[in-house]
């Protein structure tokens, strides 16, 4: 029978809705670099910043080996070239060049948060959750900080940490991913404005979750931002995400970094909610989200987890990966990637086993709907030293309409024999008899759908943390709303 | 309640159902028995509203509404509830889940409250104890791992918590042993009253002997062919539906 599993006149009404409730824009007055890329804007960005002249020399070096970098061609991902010419490399409020106490703080760009749903007033805080408020170039404030200080924690934007501890950032930064990586983690370490440093010491159990909410506002406008987190041995700290902007639209670049370093016995839970604006129906506008996000495991036992929940950008390109080289460390990657209307993403991870006894496991949902594209790329490599290496992979692809597109694209290099692979991977389609199965029993359309998805994403999202894992299913729900045909 | 009047329905251009009447009673049990491929689950899925199949004539009334006009879900609101022959599974949403989003779906369509979460559970919690149902399999998906009698048990249990005011049981006995089909029909006797009626449908007598049928109805060839009292049921388990083939070819 036919597969059209909604009616058209339900997706007609769904359609006409317009849910990205983050789209507004901010109207504050900002400083911009000049626009355009070369080595003045970087000195620009370097002197704004007050850097020493080591990070300008490094991010010269990049800016000149960038120059050189081809695009990387190998994504499942269709778009024009991008000109890197006619983009702000740097733009920041006026009323917010370094980061404030919250007192001092713009009330707009509080304003702002709190209609994200990020109220920065610590007493107005439920959880407990510290947050680094990056807004387009600049960390405009950090919450929590005498409370993670007592616990010998450091939390604060990473151009505080490249004044305040210079060795820590040129000890690790570029450490997991080098500048040489690929094109956009070398013009992220050219021109990266700002970020989040993490510095758990040993044998301390971060005291809160750690979170970093990232804000595009301003049109035309890159946003580079580098996340570093050394967990030192026997430590602890779980770390959030989030990202949103306005509609707008052109496309915007967002190309980030994200470092993870985890000595023996030690523990990162590193989770995203990425909701970048996704574009319009019609495939105009959204973020292009180029991200390269990779942890090591650098001690024995040591552990590191992946969770993300990729419902935003018009193109996600990223990998987050482990390279597990301590033995008997683990890796993790749990992700929901859902694309609606002309989104694309191509996104996995890479599971890099050196260690004896390594594991790791990833699980990886995709949800296409209506005229989107979604890839899982993933790679499990096993080094001839990993003995007993042992790696689960699956990848689950759920349609909705006829069309979308999934595809998994899995890679292995096994160059041990005692490894342990597995994968299993599905393909299904949400079939009309389930959607009518749920309206039978009274649950509308909309409802339903939302209701199988989560369902179906339910593995990867009780990794999140509780108060985010309720916000993800909520944004599944706002993402699909206009899907299907 | 339910007034069924010269019912056309095609599928996939071809038609099924030929002028299909049916009157039905608030608390009235109805059994329909016909062959395999008479229609039997078009008319439930037509009842219910499922897309594909194409009504090309005459009426159908619910509790005083023209059913055919309306969605599924507000179908259900109003009352309706169909036990399916085939009942879906539905990974990663918990039953409780499933269950109490339905029964919130139908309470606010009816301008009613929602259920606090320990009022739902103390509900379903006798719900599944009347049916003799094990609590742990509530967290388990919908349906999934389940064997065909714990699926037809998760249809009654979600009757008995929808507690609907016509339930249409498409099959309920078919894949069932005698136990499970004990079981299940006690499950439905306890929820027979005046308020609820039942339309059974089935292809074999033996449900029967279990739901103590008022009325019994043969469908064959897309129509009502004759009705009576249970002993139509036990004379067709004798016969066979041959004659009424005959009818309809004469016809
Ligand atoms: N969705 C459908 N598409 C095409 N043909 C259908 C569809 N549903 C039912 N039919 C056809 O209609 C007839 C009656 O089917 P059904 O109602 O399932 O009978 P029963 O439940 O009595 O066995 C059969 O010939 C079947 O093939
Ligand atoms: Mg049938």
């Amino acid at each position: 029978m036919s597969n059209a599993a909604i009616a058209p006149e339900t997706l007609e009404t769904i359609k006409s809705l317009d849910k990205y409730e983050a789209g507004f824009i901010t109207d504050i007055e900002s400083d911009f670099a000049p626009k355009g890329l070369n080595e003045d804007i970087i000195r620009f960005i370097s002197a704004k910043k007050n850097e020493p002249d080591w990070m300008l020399e490094s991010r010269l070096t990049a800016y000149r080996h960038w120059l050189t970098l081809p695009e990387p061609q190998w994504a499942n991902v269709s778009f024009p070239p991008v000109d890197y010419q006619d983009a702000y490399y740097y733009a920041a409020p006026k009323t917010a060049s370094a980061p404030k106490s919250l007192d001092e703080l713009d009330p707009k760009l509080l304003e702002t948060y709190k209609k994200l749903g990020i109220p920065l007033r610590e007493q107005e805080m439920l959880n407990g959750i510290a947050v680094d408020a990056v807004f387009d170039s600049v960390s405009v404030v950090t919450t929590f900080r005498e409370k993670l200080h007592s616990a010998g924690v450091i939390f604060c934007s990473i151009s505080e940490a490249v004044q305040k501890y210079p060795d820590m950032i040129k000890k690790y930064m570029g450490s997991v991913v080098p500048y040489t990586d690929n094109k956009h983690a070398c013009l992220n370490a050219a021109v990266f404005t700002d970020g989040t440093f993490v510095y758990i010491p040993e044998g301390v159990r971060c005291p809160m979750e750690l979170s970093t909410y990232f804000r595009i506002n301003e049109a035309k406008t890159g946003q580079f931002e580098r996340t570093l987190i050394v967990a030192e041995k026997k430590s602890y700290v779980s770390y959030l995400e989030g990202c949103t902007a306005p509609k707008r639209d052109e496309n915007q670049m967002h190309a980030a970094v994200v470092e993870l370093i985890a000595m023996d016995d030690a523990e990162i839970k590193y989770s995203t909610v990425q909701n970048w604006y996704p574009g319009d129906e019609n495939g105009k506008g959204g973020i292009y989200n180029f991200v390269t996000k990779r942890g090591i495991c650098k001690g024995a036992r040591s552990r590191i987890s992946w969770t993300q929940v990729e419902t935003g950008s018009a193109i996600t390109w990223k990998y987050p990966s482990c390279v597990l080289l301590g033995d008997d460390s683990v890796g993790e990657f749990y992700s929901v990637a859902l694309t609606n209307n002309y989104q694309q993403a191509d996104t996995g991870t890479k599971m890099i086993h050196i260690g004896k006894n390594t594991r790791s496991r990833i699980i990886a949902k995709g949800i296409s709907a209506g005229k989107s594209n979604s890839t899982y790329r993933g790679l499990v490599r096993i080094a001839q030293k990993a003995e007993n290496a042992r790696n689960y992979t699956q990848c689950d692809s759920l349609l909705i309409g006829d069309l979308c597109g999934a595809h998994t694209v899995p890679y292995i290099e096994n160059k041990n024999p005692t490894a342990t692979l597995e994968h299993e991977a599905t393909t299904s389609k949400i079939s009309d008899k389930t959607l009518f199965y749920c309206r039978q029993r009274g649950i509308p359309e909309e409802e339903a759908l939302t209701l199988i998805v989560n369902g179906f994403c339910k593995e990867v999202l009780q990794h999140l943390p509780m108060e985010f894992a309720v916000e993800a299913q909520k944004l599944v729900a706002i993402s699909l709303e206009g899907s299907v045909g | 309640m339910l007034k069924i009047k010269n019912l056309h329905v095609t599928a996939a251009g071809r038609p099924v159902l030929k002028g299909l009447s049916l009157e039905m009673k608030a608390g009235e049990v109805h059994a329909i028995m016909g062959p395999n491929g008479s229609g039997k689950s078009t008319l439930s899925y037509v009842l219910a509203g499922r897309d594909g199949y194409e009504v090309t004539d005459g009426t159908v009334e619910f509790m005083g509404q023209d059913l055919l006009a309306m969605e599924p879900e507000d179908r259900a609101a109003l009352g309706l509830f169909l036990a399916f022959q085939y009942p879906v599974e539905i990974p990663g949403v918990s039953t409780t889940t499933f269950l109490k989003t339905a029964l919130n779906a139908i309470r606010k369509k009816r301008g009613e409250k929602e259920l606090e979460p320990a009022q739902f559970l103390k509900l379903q919690k006798q719900k599944i104890k009347d049916l003799g149902m094990d609590a742990e399999m509530m967290k388990r998906g919908v349906n999934v791992g389940f064997s065909g009698g714990e699926k037809k048990r998760n249809e009654v249990l979600q009757m008995a918590m929808l507690a609907p005011k016509l339930a249409i049981m498409d099959e309920t006995d078919s894949g069932l042993d005698i136990d499970a089909l004990k079981v299940v029909s006690e499950g439905v006797n306890a929820l027979r009253g005046p308020d609820r009626s039942f339309l059974v449908i089935t292809h074999y007598q033996r449900l029967l002997d279990y739901i103590k049928p008022d009325i019994v109805h043969v469908l064959a060839n897309g129509k009502i062919q004759k009705t009576g009292g249970p002993e139509l049921a036990l004379l067709l388990e004798e016969k066979g539906y041959a004659d009424f083939y005959d009818a309809t070819e004469a016809a």
